[in-house]
């Protein structure tokens, strides 16, 4: 497996836009898109987070990696979604494609239904662009 | 390949640490953490089994300064040695950027070293990808060890065993005492970055 994606500045900007419109601007604190190798290609957030985001990707490329092997042992291909619920704020986990993967941390007053509509949304969004 | 970001103009660089278990991957970048701590901006990140062996990697971020313009962002990983944990090795070599194997100098450990080089050249034959090919630096850690009648295989044999095909350069150390940690690890940044300046020449014309 490669992942020698290259992306454009407007590239870029125009997934900047579409993150910014779909999930930033519902209250979503945090958005990171990474490759599976665990790179940060675009980090967004609603100013107030602060979040290691170059550790969240390393860890979350691997954590993906790791539950990926353990669909393989059940006979599932993958899960393309992952969620981690905490206290006050959750983790949301969503493949883009075959080599990206969208983190999106969020906190109580965004309602789960309604964030994996807009992030369903913002995929698309994202695989036009690519 | 290294991730180039031509808006923030970033480059993201992953350098794994690769070696048998219990050789000093861990200890190696333990040093440099505590040794170079202005330019890490956060903390050593380690997913650890519960009597401390490294279960999936460490994570270490490191800053290097501009080149060509572009913000050098290295990523340092290491792997767990262990023969069980192939399938995350292999998670780990996602996408690396250059390799420092890390070979335990101890007698004893002489079939070990070999028998983990080969298997990162299997794992990286799987992704496509070629040991001969990829920046590479060897070190002969636990050098230290000789001083307590510990015996330890003989540079000569361990170029002969690991570096006879490969030629990369190769640095004797001891990652407790920090002897050639960061030599190590300048080595490889120096050979990962001019691979890549050539990527970013052609990038500014873009
Ligand atoms: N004497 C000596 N011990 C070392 C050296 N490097 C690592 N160790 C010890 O070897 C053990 C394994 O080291 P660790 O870094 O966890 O190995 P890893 O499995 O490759 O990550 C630890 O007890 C270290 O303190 C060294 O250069 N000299
Ligand atoms: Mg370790």
């Amino acid at each position: 497996m490669e992942f020698a994606l290259d992306f454009t500045k407007k590239q870029l900007e125009s997934i900047e836009s579409i993150l910014e419109d779909e999930l930033i601007d519902i209250g979503v604190q945090c958005v990171v898109l990474i490759d599976l190798a665990g790179n940060v290609i675009v980090n967004l957030d609603n100013g107030e987070s602060d979040h290691d985001v170059y550790s969240l990707a390393a860890l979350a490329a691997a954590n993906f990696g790791a539950v990926n092997a353990m669909a393989n042992i059940i006979g599932e291909q993958e899960f393309s979604l992952l969620f981690h619920k905490g206290d006050k704020d959750s983790i949301h986990f969503s493949k883009v494609g075959d080599d990206l993967l969208l983190l999106t941390i969020f906190g109580k007053e965004v309602s789960l239904g309604f964030l994996r509509l807009k992030i369903a949304e913002a995929i698309k969004n994202i695989q036009a662009t690519l | 390949m290294a991730l180039i970001n031509p808006k923030k103009k970033e480059v993201q660089v992953k350098i794994v640490y690769y070696g048998p278990g219990r050789g000093g991957k861990t200890t190696n970048l333990e040093y440099i953490n505590k040794k170079f701590k202005s330019r890490i901006k956060s903390e050593m990140v380690t997913v650890k089994t519960y009597n401390d062996r490294t279960l999936f990697f460490d994570f270490l971020p490191f800053d290097i300064g501009v080149i060509k313009g572009h913000t050098i962002k290295v990523q340092f990983y290491t792997v767990p040695g262990q023969v069980k944990y192939n399938a995350t090795r292999k998670l780990v070599l996602r996408g690396v950027d250059g390799i420092v194997f890390v070979a335990d100098s101890m007698e004893l450990r002489r079939e070990m070293n070999i028998r983990s080089l080969q298997n990162l050249e299997e794992n990286l034959g799987s992704m496509n990808k070629n040991l001969n090919k990829i920046p590479l630096v060897l070190q002969y850690n636990k050098r230290d060890l000789a001083k307590e009648g510990i015996p330890l295989l003989s540079i000569e044999t361990m170029e002969e065993d690991l570096n006879k095909t490969l030629n990369a350069p190769s640095f004797p150390a001891s990652a407790v005492v920090g002897d050639n940690v960061a030599e190590t690890m300048k080595k490889i940044i120096s050979l990962t970055v001019s691979s890549l300046k050539k990527k970013l020449d052609v990038g500014e014309e873009k």
